[in-house]
């Protein structure tokens, strides 16, 4: 079976805040067949290993079965949250927007219907942003 | 009772639109009452900063302008009845209320109730150890209190809809609380108008979750959705109005010709903001649960949320403390032109390295390049360096010693003369020096917290 890499953002939308010192990111999925995607390759390995280099500490996932969506509580990602943290978004209103970026494996066929630009765009470099 | 109580929110933080609520309760004549929120974690240090310089401050001041926007409606003897229910009284709702009480006097009102709630304020009990579980340890790191108990300014319970019901009970046109849940602004007008009780536990959760979604304002009508640029007409972004019924299910919907859209992406969005275990919101009122919610769309910029499922709420209140944690400050730089970023990088080893040889190394320090990606500093593999022709270079620190922090903010001006060709944008001057507020959460045994509800009569 042909292996094809989805952005998140292809197939859902997602939504982050702090919570105290942790960060919270809400993912939805736009159709129940995404989020069947979304709970085989969003693990809470995967958004753990994304934000490493924040500082993330562990990750825990919720599943929303009822919503096809999936909120992920993050530890560690803040560098002390809201009042104690020097970065620019100390909320981490801006983490929903990266996992958006993540690429998720998805089979050929399920690529070429959910991310009609792939044919026309062939590759991408993943991760980049530049 | 029964039908449907409408409740809008017009003030989802500290620094919202002011015109808001006039405008919503113009735009929507039904609505029974309005909420508005004004308390984020720390902004009860800010008060208390506030009532050490004067002891009749200590609350939003914004809230008396929209109390002045509102006053001919509020005072309306024709119209529909409009009530208010907000936490804007901060550390001193009474003072707050004394002077709504004069500008709707001022005003000619006459007849009207301003509840107070009170209770909220548990600073002594932190300082003494009465009503303690657990020592007040914080909440997230397991850290007992006394590593910063003589650090403490403020701790406050968040208080349920208890004692807002009472004020609505007694009449009150306006409620004016301290520190409570945000939801329980919404869930107090509910049960009072529906007339459940603490055992409604799946209705409270209706109501609390109808609370969750409304009390960030312009968040659920198309405000920081991920589809923010399909938005319509985005500079009159409508607040947003839940219809709560009997059951507690609810119609998430906003005033016609308003900016955004209510549709479902923007409700589930909104729904999973802010919170951690989906099955166990935790709110003093009750222990609510989204997995069995159903949201679907019933109309035009209309969501239907039902489905909410509630257990008895613990036995703790949350307690949001504040205690003095040193000094910080920020300051940024526009560097323009080829390697900018490298340019950039340079600059905040210059600052860093002068404060290092003059002996003002501080505790905290960040360098970040804005535009590389550096909000979310790391993550994305050849962002940070990536050959950009602009950067903003940001740099901060912190410290405990308020001179380190003052002599950052004498270093980083220098740079428009000795650092690289393209550096600008140094209008603003010296960065300000800020004091640094610790947050530390931690629980309260309930019973030794007591909410308490007064009226004045304007």
């Amino acid at each position: 079976m042909n292996q094809h890499t989805i952005r998140l953002g292809e197939i859902g939308y997602a939504r982050s805040g702090d919570k105290g010192s942790s960060a919270n990111i809400g993912v939805i999925a736009h159709t129940p067949e995404c989020y069947a995607v979304l709970l085989e390759r969003l693990t809470a390995a995967r958004v753990a290993e994304f934000f490493r280099p924040m500082g993330a500490l562990r990750v825990t996932r919720f599943e929303l079965p009822n919503l096809g969506a999936l909120n992920f509580l993050l530890e560690g990602v803040l560098a002390g949250g809201g009042s104690r943290s020097l970065r620019i978004d100390a909320q981490g209103k801006a983490l929903g927007q990266a996992l958006l970026e993540i690429e998720l494996e998805v089979t050929e066929e399920f690529a070429r219907r959910h991310a009609p630009a792939l044919n026309e765009r062939g590759g991408r470099d993943a991760g980049s942003i530049g | 009772m029964t039908g449907v109580l409408r409740i809008g929110n017009a003030g989802a933080f500290w620094g919202d639109r002011l015109g808001a609520a006039a405008a919503l309760a113009v735009q929507q004549p039904d609505l029974d009452y309005i909420t508005l929120d004004y308390l984020a974690e720390v902004s009860m240090s800010i008060l208390a900063r506030q009532r050490e310089r004067d002891p009749n401050a200590g609350y939003a001041g914004d809230f008396i302008e929209v109390v002045r926007s509102l006053s001919a409606i509020l005072c309306s003897r024709t119209g529909h009845r409009l009530r208010i229910v907000t936490n804007a009284g901060g550390l001193n709702p009474r003072a707050c209320a004394e002077v709504c009480r004069g500008v709707l006097s001022q005003a000619g009102c006459r007849g009207m109730r301003i509840g107070i709630v009170t209770g909220d304020d548990v600073l002594e009990q932190l300082k003494n150890g009465r009503g303690s579980t657990d020592g007040f340890a914080n909440l997230e790191t397991g850290q007992p209190l006394d590593s910063i108990r003589d650090s403490l300014v403020t701790a406050n319970a968040y208080l349920g809809a208890e004692a807002i019901l009472e004020a609505l009970r007694q009449g009150a046109d306006l409620v004016i609380t301290g520190r409570v849940a945000d939801p329980s602004l919404t869930v107090g007008p509910c049960m009072h108008h529906f007339g459940w009780s603490w055992s409604d536990l799946d209705r409270l959760a209706g109501a609390t979750v109808a609370g969750h979604l409304i009390e960030c304002g312009t968040q659920v009508t198309g405000g920081i959705s991920t589809h923010w640029l399909e938005m319509p007409d985005p500079a009159n972004l409508g607040y947003p109005v839940a219809e709560v019924d009997a059951d507690g299910a609810c119609v998430i919907t906003k005033p016609a010709n308003t900016g955004g859209r209510v549709e479902v992406r923007t409700v589930k969005e909104q729904l999973l903001y802010e919170i951690g275990d989906p099955d166990a919101y935790i709110s003093p009122d009750v222990l609510a649960s989204f997995l069995a919610l159903s949201v679907t769309a019933s109309g035009p910029d209309r969501v239907r949320i039902s489905g909410a499922r509630g257990r008895p709420p613990t036995g703790t209140f949350k307690v949001s403390a504040t205690y003095r944690a040193g000094y910080r400050a920020s300051g940024t730089l526009t560097v323009f032109g080829r390697d900018a970023v490298s340019k950039a990088r340079r600059c905040a080893l210059v600052v860093e390295q002068r404060l290092r040889q003059d002996g003002y190394e501080p505790q905290q320090w960040q360098a970040e390049c804005l535009g590389t990606g550096d909000a979310v500093p790391g993550v994305f593999a050849g962002g940070n360096g990536a050959p950009g022709f602009e950067t903003v270079l940001r740099l901060s620190v912190a410290d405990q010693r308020r001179e380190v922090v003052d002599r950052f903010t004498r270093e980083l001006m220098p740079l428009v003369t000795c650092g690289p060709q393209g550096i600008t944008g140094f209008a603003e001057g010296r960065p300000r020096i800020h004091e640094v507020v610790g947050y530390w959460p931690c629980l309260i045994d309930r019973r030794s917290v007591a909410p308490r509800a007064e009226v004045l009569e304007v």
